[in-house]
């Protein structure tokens, strides 16, 4: 990487600067534009029943009164929506041997789990809708319920999908080195079963979608709030057998999505139908009760696992097995297996051993689906890695930054290949164990909660180091047959007047995507971020790509835009150069005017040189033909993944008497390689590590022994609120890839793949002197207090 | 024209006539007896910014001012308002009294998607008019009943708490 990429005091540098999001500004005055804003002409709303079995036979289903309800346009079951949508099914090419049962809009005769979607209803209003939807009578025949890992996993129990011998979905081994050896020869052993709850993603606005058919033109148009539109397009094509080209999928404001809006979700795929069916705008926003039995959820995970190590604390070995709980169904297109292959492959990242075998069951039950959520695996791996380690260091008398200082890969020992076949370019654990040790004032921490337990009060210090997977190439989908797309494109053009407009396939979900591009752009052409207006989130518009989801916005998104800038740059100056009668190379652009590249002096607007294009070509030497429209498309070569690395720490105190638990300080110290803008990458981290917080201490979807979701609701599923939520110390190293001219990597999961692991040993920490352990996610006062026996 | 079918008019086809002053405007609509304040102010109204997030009072995104006090438009019928004076993301922003505050929270970033921001905003201003100096402890608290899934929080305590200090020293926030 070239150093002037850096240097803040080069004229228009603004890769590396906090600048505030200009689009943020419509967002503080309400002008917001989200789907759930939307209404078109002619626009009718459509409702949903829901079925109150997790498992059920459909006998009949009696529409007749919610047809003739006035105001009632249309009643559809999964036999009218099966007449015009091809079903789909939840699995990828590259994971051997999975399977899952077809899908489609609606059920035709079976209902898998409670809350599941069974009958539209579209109506004038969403009121009417809902009033036709209680008139809907539908006979069902209880069938046997499997709700829990282990009786989904009996020989001879229920079997979920008619036809399969079994409640698999999905298996998978790794075994790297000698395990088995290394446990022989270990002089010390630690193991452990953890458990993993499900949460879930809970956007503060709910799925929201308008599906527009157009009869006459053969032209679906989708507003829809999700993260990839480019997908969307795709499915609603092929699926509905419209093409490509007469699909536009349009991505506004979106209220959140965190991995959770990127999936298919069968009322979505079912308002495109009655779109359809209708030829008529169809409205669509989910309730939170909704949000709550229809979004995925996440995680679900029960993990037994141990780690061998030598007498002076050097880890040998790691020996797992993940059982994970995904649904009835595995989510299309991403599946419901990537989330237990990254814990299995994640496991023990950090760290130099060698030796590491893991199995990982994915287990079908009749629950709503899971599937990737914001940190996809990461929580889980890292908690169970982090857990065993301090587990180790206390078996040992090591301090837990001893332990890890001694085990980590050394900065200076990259490139590395992990246990689990992960290929690194270059980390820097020991640089972030020792800022960290810096900024938490270790040290102090230690001796006030000595000092502390002498009066009864019990604080816990818990560390955790993390490995984040980002700028993922072909090889995460793409290779498994999904036409999920790893490259990002753009279009950028200097307007007549002078500005540039770049329209890119990355999308905004709030994370500050336009801000970075167009500080990307703004730098790499030499003029005012003001000047650059970028456009997101429109398949009709922007060109094909990947979209913004597993951290790829700003390295894949932001090396497109940068590599597409400098040709822009290069045509302006070829044309510049033309009309100055100078080399191209002798000339440079700052500030909008381009300039003599030695002496900066400014010799012609970039605007002068827009208008003699587009209005004057006549004045430009004959056969000159100005390009000022440049498309480029960037994919990543080189390493399959960019890996991050960082590590945080908690400080928090347990009420030993009530179980409760205060987080008082949390510390992060992070590197996603070069920083575009500090300040949204730390507002990336604090938003990540305050859902990893969520998922620590309060988050859990509850479900009954039938099946039925007992907490659906925001009164009763607890989210951190600012009350419970510490202020965030943040720290960063950089270690930019070499990949990438940028080098920027991705931050969006970094802070929710540790806060778990963190909070974990805090709160073993702190519970040390009673000689308690914790091992169950989120962490909630009544395992405290049984883990006390105080309950 | 005859031949309208009385009979195909019944009782949840009934709805009421309501008045409101809503951002220093008079104005009347018909709502349903079941309609909620968020709802007739989303949909007849127009006024957007005001957002619903669980519809039970539990996550602050429909926060408007009622009367000069915020108020969860989703646990009010818009028939209980009738009379009421409005003020909703629209109003104080045209009217400048929240300028600070936006100003500091755009500074700052604290907000990433937007959908909360509305709801806060109206809560950090009902904060601020009834204390002019709060400690981070009073902000967090004022704000409990007001979910961010993005930010983690620790900006908006920051912007609130700026605005705060600014506001004491009789000095606007920059
Ligand atoms: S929508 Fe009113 S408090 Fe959530
Ligand atoms: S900014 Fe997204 S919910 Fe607060």
């Amino acid at each position: 990487m070239s150093a002037p990429l850096t240097s803040l005091d080069r004229p228009n540098s603004y890769i590396g600067r906090s600048v505030p999001r200009p689009n943020a500004k419509r967002l503080l005055a309400g002008r917001g534009r989200y789907v759930s804003d939307l209404k078109l002409p002619r626009m009718l709303h459509a409702g949903f029943l829901r079925s109150p079995h997790a498992h059920a036979k459909i006998v009949s289903i009696d529409t007749e009164q919610a047809r003739a309800l006035d105001g009632v346009h249309l009643v559809a079951t999964g036999t009218d929506l099966a007449r015009i949508c091809t079903p789909w099914t939840g699995t990828l090419d590259h994971f051997k041997g999975m399977t899952s049962a077809p899908q489609l809009p609606l059920p035709v005769d079976r209902v898998v789990w409670a809350g599941q979607a069974v009958v539209a209803v579209v109506a004038e209003s969403r009121a009417i809708a809902e009033d036709a939807l209680e008139l809907i009578e539908i006979a069902y025949e209880d069938l046997p319920v499997v709700v829990d890992i282990d009786s989904a996993r009996e020989a001879g129990g229920p079997v979920i999908n008619p036809g399969s011998a079994n409640n698999t979905c999905f298996r998978s081994q790794l075994d790297n080195g000698t395990v088995d050896a290394a446990f022989a020869h270990a002089t010390h052993v630690v193991e452990e079963e953890f458990t993993f709850g499900r949460h879930t993603a809970v956007t503060l606005e709910p799925r929201a979608i308008v599906a527009d058919y157009d009869p006459a033109a053969g032209m679906l148009t989708v507003h829809h709030a999700t993260q990839t539109p480019y997908q969307f397009q795709d499915l609603y094509s092929r699926h509905y057998g419209i093409p490509e080209a007469r699909v536009r999928v349009i991505a506004t404001d979106i209220g959140g999505s965190f991995g959770m809006k990127l999936h298919v979700y069968h009322e979505d795929m079912a308002v495109v139908g009655l779109s359809i069916l209708l030829g008529r705008p169809v409205k669509y926003v989910a309730d939170r009760i909704e949000s709550f039995v229809s979004d995925i959820h996440a995680r679900d995970h029960r993990v037994r696992a141990r780690m061998a190590l030598d007498a002076k604390g050097e880890i040998l070995a790691m020996d797992v097995l993940d059982l994970t709980a995904v649904g009835a169904f595995s989510t299309y297109p991403r599946t419901s297996v990537v989330e237990g292959n990254q814990v299995i492959r994640l496991m023990g990242a950090p760290y130099r051993f060698k030796n590491y075998r893991a199995s990982l069951e994915v287990i079908f039950q009749n629950k709503v689906q899971t599937s990737q959520y914001r940190a996809v695996g990461h929580p889980i791996a890292c908690a169970v890695t982090e857990r065993l380690v301090d587990m180790a260091a206390s078996k040992l008398g090591l301090d837990p930054f001893a332990i890890r200082a001694q085990n980590v890969i050394a900065d200076d020992a990259y490139p590395q290949t992990s246990a689990t076949g992960y290929r690194f370019e270059a980390l820097s654990h020991q640089a972030c164990l020792k800022r960290l040790h810096e900024i938490m004032d270790y040290d102090g921490l230690r001796a006030e909660q000595a000092d502390l337990r002498q009066r009864g009060v019990y604080r816990g210090i818990g560390i955790a180091t993390f490995v984040e997977i980002t700028n993922p190439s072909p090889a995460f989908y793409g290779v498994g047959g999904a036409r999920i797309s790893s490259q990002d494109g753009a279009i950028l053009s200097l307007t007549p007047s002078g500005e540039v407009r770049c329209m890119i396939s990355v999308t905004e979900q709030g994370q500050g995507t336009e801000a970075i591009i167009s500080q990307i752009v703004a730098d790499q052409l030499g003029l005012a971020p003001e000047h650059v207006k970028v456009i997101t989130g429109d398949t009709e518009v922007t060109p094909h790509g990947g979209a913004t989801w597993a951290c790829r916005g700003a390295g894949i998104g932001g090396e497109t835009a940068l590599q597409a800038t400098r040709g822009l740059k290069r045509n302006i100056l070829e044309i510049a150069a033309l009309i100055l009668q100078e080399q191209p190379s002798a000339l440079d652009i700052v500030d909008g005017e381009v300039v003599d590249a030695g002496t900066r002096k400014p010799r012609l607007p970039i605007a002068e040189i827009a208008r003699i294009a587009y209005f004057r070509s006549d004045t430009l030497p004959p056969g000159t033909q100005a390009q000022l429209t440049v498309s480029h498309h960037f994919a990543p070569q080189g390493y399959p993944f960019a890996f991050t690395n960082g590590i945080q720490g908690c400080s928090l105190e347990v009420d030993v008497e009530t179980g409760f638990i205060r987080v008082l300080k949390h510390f992060i110290v992070e590197d996603c390689g070069r920083v575009i803008n500090p300040m949204l990458v730390d507002e990336q981290l604090r938003g990540g590590i305050v859902q990893g917080l969520g998922a620590a201490l309060f988050e859990e979807c509850r479900y009954s022994e039938t099946g039925q979701l007992m907490n659906g609701s925001l009164a009763d599923y607890l989210v951190p609120m600012p009350m419970e939520m510490p202020d965030i110390v943040i720290a960063h190293v950089e270690t930019p890839t070499a990949d990438t001219e940028l080098g920027a990597k991705g931050v969006g999961e970094a802070g929710t793949a540790a806060a778990s692991a963190c909070v974990l040993n805090a709160v073993n920490d702190a519970l040390a002197p009673f000689g308690a352990t914790i091992n169950s996610i989120p962490i909630t006062p009544a395992k405290v207090l049984k883990a006390l026996k105080r309950f | 024209m005859s031949g309208f079918d009385g009979t195909l008019l019944d009782e949840s086809d009934a709805t009421v006539r309501v008045r409101f002053v809503v951002n220093g405007r008079k104005v009347a609509c018909e709502v349903a007896p079941r309609e909620t304040l968020v709802d007739c102010l989303r949909n007849a109204l127009e006024l957007t910014g005001t957002h619903a997030g669980c519809e039970m009072g539990a996550c602050g995104a429909c926060l408007v001012q009622l009367d000069g006090r915020a108020v969860h438009s989703c646990l009010m019928f818009a028939v209980q308002a009738d009379g009421a004076t409005i003020d909703t993301i629209e109003g104080l922003t045209e009217s400048g009294v929240i300028a600070d505050l936006q100003a500091e929270f755009h500074r700052r970033n604290a907000l990433q998607c937007g959908f909360c921001t509305p709801g806060m905003l109206v809560n950090a201003h009902e904060l601020l008019s009834q204390v002019a100096q709060p400690s981070r402890e009073e902000i967090r608290d004022a704000l409990s009943g007001n979910y961010c899934r993005c930010t983690g929080y620790e900006a908006i305590v920051d912007a609130i708490d700026a605005v705060a200090k600014a506001r004491s020293e009789g000095g606007g926030a920059t």
